[in-house]
Order: C-alpha cells, then sequence, then structure tokens
C-alpha cells in the first residue's frame, strides 16, 4: 500500500464529528468524545445490523442485533435532545428499520444480497416471465387455486405452495454456499412468484373458510 | 456546577437521555384523550399515579359545555348540562377529528350536534350555542381542562408536556388534528403514542408479561387491535387495525333508536331529544352489565315513556358492533403471519370492554380468558404516563410501532400506488419514482392518499400538492422520485424531486381536512392570549438546549486533546464558552445564537488540529480501537 493510498484510506475512516468537530470513525453511532449521536452513513443493511453477508441467517440473532441498535438510536431516546440530535436519530432508526425490513424478509434478503454482489434481481418488474416453464408452472397453479372450491382441496393446496416456498428457499441457500450467483438469481425471481402464489391460495382459504361459517 | 457537562458525561452512556431542568420544562404527563372519557396520569420512577379530580373521579368526560356568558366548561358538569340545553354542549368530538365532509355524511344521523362543512371544504365544523368551533377548538378545550387539573393534582407545578395517545387506526389527518389541539391548549406532545401500544407498555411492566399478546380495545368511538411482540423491555407492534368510528357509542345509538322506535310516532324528534335518549341508551347499556333486564324511562315533549330492555336484546343490537370487531380481529392475525393460538394472551382496554357480550365473543375467538386485572378505563393513561417519564427521564423500554394504514399516491386512472405498505415499522422513509406522462410536461400533481383499497376514491385523501419547474423532456423521460417520511408520531412529510435536475419541493403534509397554518395561526392568537410569547419561549429554550450542547462538546473535546492548544487559544476558547454560559442564562435568544457562533470561530482552528490529530493516529493505527469502541452494537 503507497503512502498516499493508506493516507486517504486513514481519512477516509475518520470524519470530523458534527458536534464537537473532532475526528470520529466514519461508522461510528456515537462520538467518543462529545457523545453525540451520529448520522447514519452509507453502510450496507448486513454491516449496519452487525450480521455477516449471507443468505442463511438467525432470525433470533437479527431480532436482537435489531433491538439493541434500536434501543441505542431509536428517537425516543433523543426527545429531550437537540433538534439535530432529534433528526440524527430519527434517520438512525429508520435506516434500521429499513435494514431490518430487508433482511427478514427471504426474498427481499435474496434480492439484496444479490444486488451487493453485483447481480441486480428486478423484483418490482411485475407481469412478464421470460422462463416458459415457470410461466407454464405458474399458469396450472393459479388455475387451480381459483377452480378450488372445497375447504379440503384449497387447505392442500395452501400448504403445498407454503412447501414450495420453503424449499426454495433451501435451494437459494445452496446456490449462494455453492457461489452459484446466476443459479441464485433464477431461483429468487421463482420465490417472487411462488410467495404470490402462497399469498393467494392463503386468501383464497380464509374466503372459502368464511363463507362457510 | 462548574463542569456538570462533564458529569454528565460519566453518568450517562452515550445516546441515554440525560435528566432535563425542571424549572425549564415543567412537568410531563400522560394523557388518554378519548371519544366518551379522558384520563390523565403522572409516572416517577415507574410510579404511576392517576390523576383524580375533586370528586375523586379519574374520569373526565370528553364533553365541553359552551355557555351563553362565554365560558366554557368541561367534565361531568358539562354533562349534567346535555339535558338542559343540549345545543349548548358538544360531546363524542374525536369522532371529528380530521374529518372532513364525505365523512359526515357517512356518519350522518350519528352525530348529535349541528355540522356545517366550509364552502371551501377542509375540517368539519360545528354551530355550538351560536358559535362555529373546528373539532381542534373543542378538543383544545378539553385538553386545558386535562392540564388544569394535572396542575392542580400536581400542587400547582406547571404542566406543560404530554405524551398523548391516539387510537392506532387514527389516519394522518386526525393524528395532526390532535397535535393542532395540543398546541392551542399549550401542551407540548413528546410524542403521539397508539392506543393498544400504550396499555401493553402498563402490562407488560406491572406484570412482567412476555411474548406475544393481542390488544382490544373498544372505546366510546374507536377500535383498535395490535398484535404485540413484548420482551425484556422492547414493544414491538407486528401488526394493527382497526376502525376509527366504531365503538360503544354506536351501540348507544343503536339503543336509542329501539327506544324511540317504541314512542307512539308524533313530531319529529329534536337534537335535544335524541341527545336525551342517547343518555337513557347508555345508562340501560351499563345497567345490563350487571343484570338481565331493566326499565327506563324517557321523557321528550312532556310526554313520558317507559322501555323495558332484557340483556339478551341489548346483546341482539350490540352484535353487528362487535361482531365487526372480531372480523378485524381475524384480519390482523393474518397480517401479522401468525396463528390465533400463537397468542399468548389478550388485554381488554376500553370501557366498552365491560360489556359480557365483548368479553365472551374475544374468549371465544382467541381461545383464552382475557386479561383486565388494570383498570380498562386507566390502562391507556397509564402507559402514556410511563412513556412521558422515560421520554424526559430515560428508561431501558423500548416502543416499535407501525404505521396502521398504507400510504400511496395516485397514478394514471385514478390507481393508487403503494409506497408505504400499512405495518411497516416507524420511523421510516419510502421513495418511488413516477414519470410524465405528456412531452413537455413542466408540472405534476403529486395526491397522497392512506389507504387499503386500490382505486383512489375509495382511499382517504391527505394531500395534493404540484412539482413544478420539471424541465422539457419527452414523455416518460423524466425521473420524479417521491419519498414518503413517517416519523415516530406516525406523521407523514412527502417530498417530491425531479432527478435530472433536482428540482425539490417538501410537504409537511397538511391534512386536505386539517387546518391551515393561517386558521392556526388565527386560532393560536385568539384563544390565548399567552401563545406567542410562549411560542417565543420555546424557540429561546430550543436555542438554549443546542448551546448547551454546544458547551458541551467543546468542554469533552478539552478534556482530550487540551495540550494541542496554547495558553491564548486556550483563553480565547474558555471565554467564548463562559460567554455562552452567560447568554444562556438570560433571556435574549440572538444573544444565545451570537455567542454560540463566536465558540464556533474560537474553537475552529482546535477543531482542524484534533482532525489532523485524529488522521495522524488513524494512520499509525494507534486508537482505531478507541474510535471502534465508539461504534456501540447491540448488548
Amino acid at each position: 500500500m503507497t503512502a498516499s493510498v493508506a493516507n486517504a484510506a486513514a481519512a477516509a475512516a475518520v470524519v470530523p464529528c458534527w458536534s464537537c468537530k473532532g475526528p470520529v470513525a466514519a461508522r461510528a453511532l456515537f462520538c467518543s468524545v462529545c457523545g453525540a449521536v451520529q448520522g447514519p452513513g452509507a453502510i450496507d443493511h448486513f454491516s449496519r445490523l452487525g450480521m455477516l453477508p449471507t443468505f442463511d441467517i438467525d432470525q433470533d440473532l437479527l431480532e436482537k442485533q435489531y433491538f439493541g441498535f434500536q434501543r441505542r438510536l431509536h428517537p425516543d431516546r433523543f426527545a429531550a435532545k437537540s433538534p439535530k440530535e432529534r433528526a440524527l436519530s430519527q434517520s438512525q432508526a429508520t435506516s434500521l428499520n429499513e435494514a431490518y425490513e430487508t433482511l427478514k424478509d427471504p426474498l427481499k434478503r435474496a434480492a439484496y444480497l444479490l444486488d451487493l454482489k453485483g447481480r441486480k434481481v428486478d423484483l418490482t418488474a411485475c407481469g412478464t416471465i421470460n422462463d416458459p416453464m415457470l410461466l407454464m408452472e405458474q399458469m396450472e397453479k393459479r388455475e387451480a387455486i381459483a377452480d378450488a372450491d372445497t375447504v379440503e382441496v384449497i387447505t392442500k393446496l395452501s400448504a403445498d405452495a407454503d412447501s414450495e416456498v420453503i424449499a426454495c428457499q433451501c435451494h437459494i441457500s445452496a446456490a449462494f454456499n455453492a457461489g452459484e450467483l446466476d443459479e441464485a438469481g433464477h431461483l429468487t425471481i421463482r420465490l417472487k412468484y411462488l410467495a404470490k402464489l402462497a399469498e393467494e391460495a392463503r386468501t383464497k382459504k380464509t374466503r372459502i373458510t368464511r363463507a362457510l361459517r | 456546577m462548574i463542569d456538570d457537562g462533564l458529569v454528565l458525561l460519566q453518568l450517562h452512556e452515550p445516546g441515554e437521555t440525560p435528566v432535563p431542568h425542571e424549572s425549564e420544562s415543567g412537568l410531563a404527563v400522560g394523557i388518554d384523550l378519548g371519544t366518551t372519557n379522558s384520563v390523565v396520569a403522572f409516572s416517577f420512577d415507574s410510579e404511576v399515579e392517576v390523576l383524580r379530580g375533586e370528586d375523586g373521579k379519574a374520569l373526565i368526560p370528553s364533553v365541553v359545555h359552551y355557555k351563553d356568558d362565554g365560558s366554557v366548561e368541561v367534565g361531568a358538569l358539562a354533562r349534567q348540562a346535555i339535558l338542559e340545553s343540549p345545543d349548548h354542549v358538544v360531546s363524542s368530538i374525536k369522532r371529528l377529528m380530521g374529518r372532513g365532509l364525505e365523512d359526515v355524511k357517512s356518519l350522518a344521523g350519528t352525530l348529535p350536534y349541528e355540522v356545517v362543512v366550509p364552502p371551501e371544504g377542509g375540517m368539519v365544523r360545528l354551530r355550538v350555542a351560536g358559535r362555529t368551533l373546528t373539532p381542534v377548538a373543542i378538543s383544545a378545550h378539553i385538553l386545558m381542562a386535562i392540564k388544569e387539573r394535572a396542575e392542580q393534582a400536581m400542587l400547582g407545578k406547571s404542566v406543560t408536556r404530554a405524551v398523548i395517545t391516539v387510537p392506532a387506526y387514527f389516519d394522518d389527518a386526525a393524528r395532526t388534528a390532535t397535535k393542532d389541539a395540543a398546541r392551542l391548549a399549550d401542551i407540548e406532545v413528546l410524542r403521539l403514542v397508539n392506543e393498544p401500544t400504550a396499555a401493553a407498555l402498563a402490562y407488560g411492566l406491572d406484570n412482567s408479561v412476555e411474548g406475544l399478546y393481542a390488544v382490544y380495545d373498544l372505546g366510546g368511538g374507536t377500535f383498535d387491535i395490535s398484535i404485540l411482540k413484548m420482551e425484556k423491555g422492547v414493544f414491538q407492534v407486528k401488526a394493527t387495525g382497526g376502525d376509527a368510528v366504531l365503538g360503544g357509542d354506536d351501540i348507544d345509538h343503536a339503543v336509542a333508536e329501539h327506544f324511540l322506535s317504541q314512542r307512539a310516532a308524533g313530531a319529529a324528534i329534536t337534537a335535544g331529544e335524541v341527545k336525551q335518549a342517547l343518555m337513557t341508551a347508555r345508562v340501560a347499556k351499563e345497567c345490563l352489565t350487571g343484570r338481565a333486564e331493566g326499565e327506563w324511562m324517557i321523557e321528550l315533549d312532556g310526554i313520558a315513556s317507559r322501555h323495558k330492555l332484557t340483556k339478551a336484546e341489548l346483546e341482539k343490537l350490540a352484535e353487528p358492533f362487535v361482531e365487526r370487531t372480531i372480523e378485524i380481529c381475524r384480519g390482523v392475525v393474518e397480517d401479522a403471519g401468525i396463528d390465533v393460538g400463537d397468542i399468548q394472551g389478550v388485554v381488554l382496554v376500553g370501557g366498552s370492554t365491560r360489556m359480557p357480550l365483548v368479553r365472551k365473543r374475544v374468549s371465544e375467538f382467541f381461545g383464552r380468558q382475557p386479561l383486565s386485572d388494570i383498570n380498562p378505563d386507566e390502562v391507556v393513561a397509564v402507559g402514556a404516563a410511563l412513556q412521558a417519564e422515560a421520554l424526559t427521564r430515560g428508561s431501558d423500554t423500548l416502543l416499535l410501532d407501525v404505521t396502521p394504514l398504507s400510504l400511496g399516491i395516485e397514478t394514471m386512472g385514478g390507481i393508487v400506488e403503494k409506497v408505504i405498505p400499512r405495518n411497516t415499522p416507524i420511523p421510516v422513509a419510502m421513495a418511488q419514482e413516477f414519470t410524465t406522462y405528456q412531452d413537455g410536461q413542466s408540472a405534476m400533481s403529486i395526491h397522497v392518499v392512506q389507504g387499503e383499497r386500490e382505486m383512489v376514491d375509495q382511499c382517504r385523501s391527505l394531500a395534493r400538492f404540484v412539482l413544478r419547474g420539471i424541465p422539457p423532456m419527452a414523455a416518460g423521460a423524466a425521473r420524479i422520485r417521491v419519498t414518503f417520511q413517517v416519523d415516530a408520531d406516525g406523521l407523514l412529510t412527502v417530498s417530491a424531486q425531479e432527478m435530472a435536475t433536482g428540482v425539490e419541493q417538501h410537504v409537511a403534509v397538511k391534512p386536505s381536512y386539517g387546518l391551515s397554518d393561517d386558521e392556526m395561526a388565527t386560532m393560536l392568537r385568539d384563544s390565548l392570549v399567552h401563545a406567542k410569547d410562549d411560542m417565543a419561549q420555546r424557540l429561546l429554550t430550543e436555542a438554549v438546549v443546542e448551546a448547551r450542547r454546544s458547551v458541551l462538546a467543546v468542554k469533552s473535546a478539552l478534556g482530550v486533546d487540551h495540550d494541542l492548544l496554547s495558553v491564548d487559544e486556550r483563553q480565547a476558547i474558555d471565554a467564548a464558552v463562559e460567554a455562552v454560559e452567560q447568554a444562556c442564562a438570560g433571556i435574549d435568544r440572538d444573544a444565545v445564537t451570537v455567542a454560540v457562533e463566536h465558540l464556533e470561530e474560537a474553537t475552529k482552528s482546535f477543531a482542524e488540529k484534533r482532525m489532523d490529530r485524529g488522521i495522524r493516529q488513524a494512520l499509525a493505527g494507534v486508537s482505531v480501537e478507541r474510535l471502534d469502541d465508539a461504534l456501540g452494537g447491540a448488548e
């Protein structure tokens, strides 16, 4: 590492604290000298919650980390502080919520992880399915759900849809672990449709059960 | 104390709330501003006292009597006046908070007062005793009475700040209206807290319950159901739902109609007679909690009539309303992604949960006996008081709440594009990009709505604004990013930005049914002589808080890096600090601001030297660990 690169790295790791104007680590939550809360900074969701950037995450640990950070950064902790500190705490809590909401959902987590690894998957592009196999499969299952008219049939369809979602998540995990990002990308798109199908089956199930009551 | 800044730093973790100086900021209470009754409570060291009036009662009827001599009376006396001068008395005003014309239409007939809608739209008004009043002003009168009671109960100490609870299902307009009412009553709102969340806090702390809990809150005019995960001082709302216009009032109304239909058809019934019938209905409903039947008398126009009602008949009248609440519970359990069986307990909140029918249906649905060991009338105020203490004196508990309703904007064809789905944890910021649909389009109208339906006209209109100055581009080329930000009070701010040019507009959502800034200013001027002084006082307090923070920061820096300064430099900084402290002791806000600016000037080169040292140390790898200490993280 040349001196100038090291200089730049050191300078980037240390930024002025907005409150006491002294040096503070770029990723610090609080200034070590004056104690003022810092802004959320541009870090990825995994780092923000102190999690390893993997698809397999321990949900209990995720929640524990999330609660732990919120305990220190939530606006309720800053209600008696200056307007600037209140605003920074709100940004921090907002970023924590965004990170938590992204990581706790397997679909969002997979898409986000792919994005971090430079393989962007567009989950918002709705309607079009490029994969003809997936398209056929989805159409058939959707029809089956639409045709279901007894509790038994829809309960079975709904359970099947749920287990397919889980199976797909396992495949995504395997693909990430094997470093097969293309495969993970395909599976993530598949998961999106499976999740939607499971949701439809659940809604239909509720409707049929309710109509019987 | 000379060095009180450093003392504070030793006593408090970074980010922990220090104890504010009481003399500056008055006491902070918790207020449950209810449809039928309000309650105020105060907490010290987690010991909560519900503040009672001279009559020893905790409940303050949310009823306001506007007398002919111009004076205003709130509470039990006002409620007694309903029969003598019904057109001078307002009750259940919470149902109209943030409401517009179409809401009132849907409530037609259930409102015991004369409503006027200003021709220019916006918030409805009431005609009371010859005056035209907004729901905000009427709520403010209730809040002033609550504040007065609290100050009497606290032996004359000034009460200036409060946590005020709102139904979880209140939309943005109703929340804003509540905050505006507090402002008129000269109460600083520390936080708007959702009623079921406040109740959970009271239960969670008192009974150390843990796990998934449902809070079923049926009040006089609103229904909420929230599902929370409670764990070691964290209260995380998983899902919430409800109906902002469903409550015990509806049952009273059904009973009153039942009574009136039994009377011989005669002359048209006046508003006063409706009020009397409603009061009788309420008495009957409450009596039948403990009895199987009874008989009540209504005297209208000098003609008295007797009405029998059995518990079974009452339950038949109440059933549709109770069933509706159970339907909503079912939806919320689904939203939370859990099974009913996962729920470890149900907490009952609100006076209407005293009805045996409600208890029966709730225990059937959740498959367990509900908890009601904290008085359901007081539990919300108790939770609010605990939160008021947490916000002003610090605490280990944490409330993580969600948005009750989806927020979106109108797109082509009147379809709603959701930007923030319901049950998203707050605070939250989310952005969505939209584009123009005509070549050269230079402005875009943005219509913000709240609700779950797909079509705009089935959702609630929150605000409209226009983003102007979009540079001429082909249709579909402009990229307009609309950002929704919901703060910890559940209040929305919307901003829009054209990404190519950076043209930007921020809009604090002033709801379609809210008060304009002008109206608010006029009301502040008219209703409170002191409002202006109070505003100045508040700005001064804010400036002083900010100045003290600056002084603290400089002192902390001096503690660490004083060796970087020459004697002269140190003297200059000390003098500047001294000047800020002197200014803070005075009452001149400008003097405070100027002194802080001087302090910043005086410490500029000190800050630069500190940065240089920090970077040098980081380079040498010396203090990396010290800096990392500050990263904090999960305990």
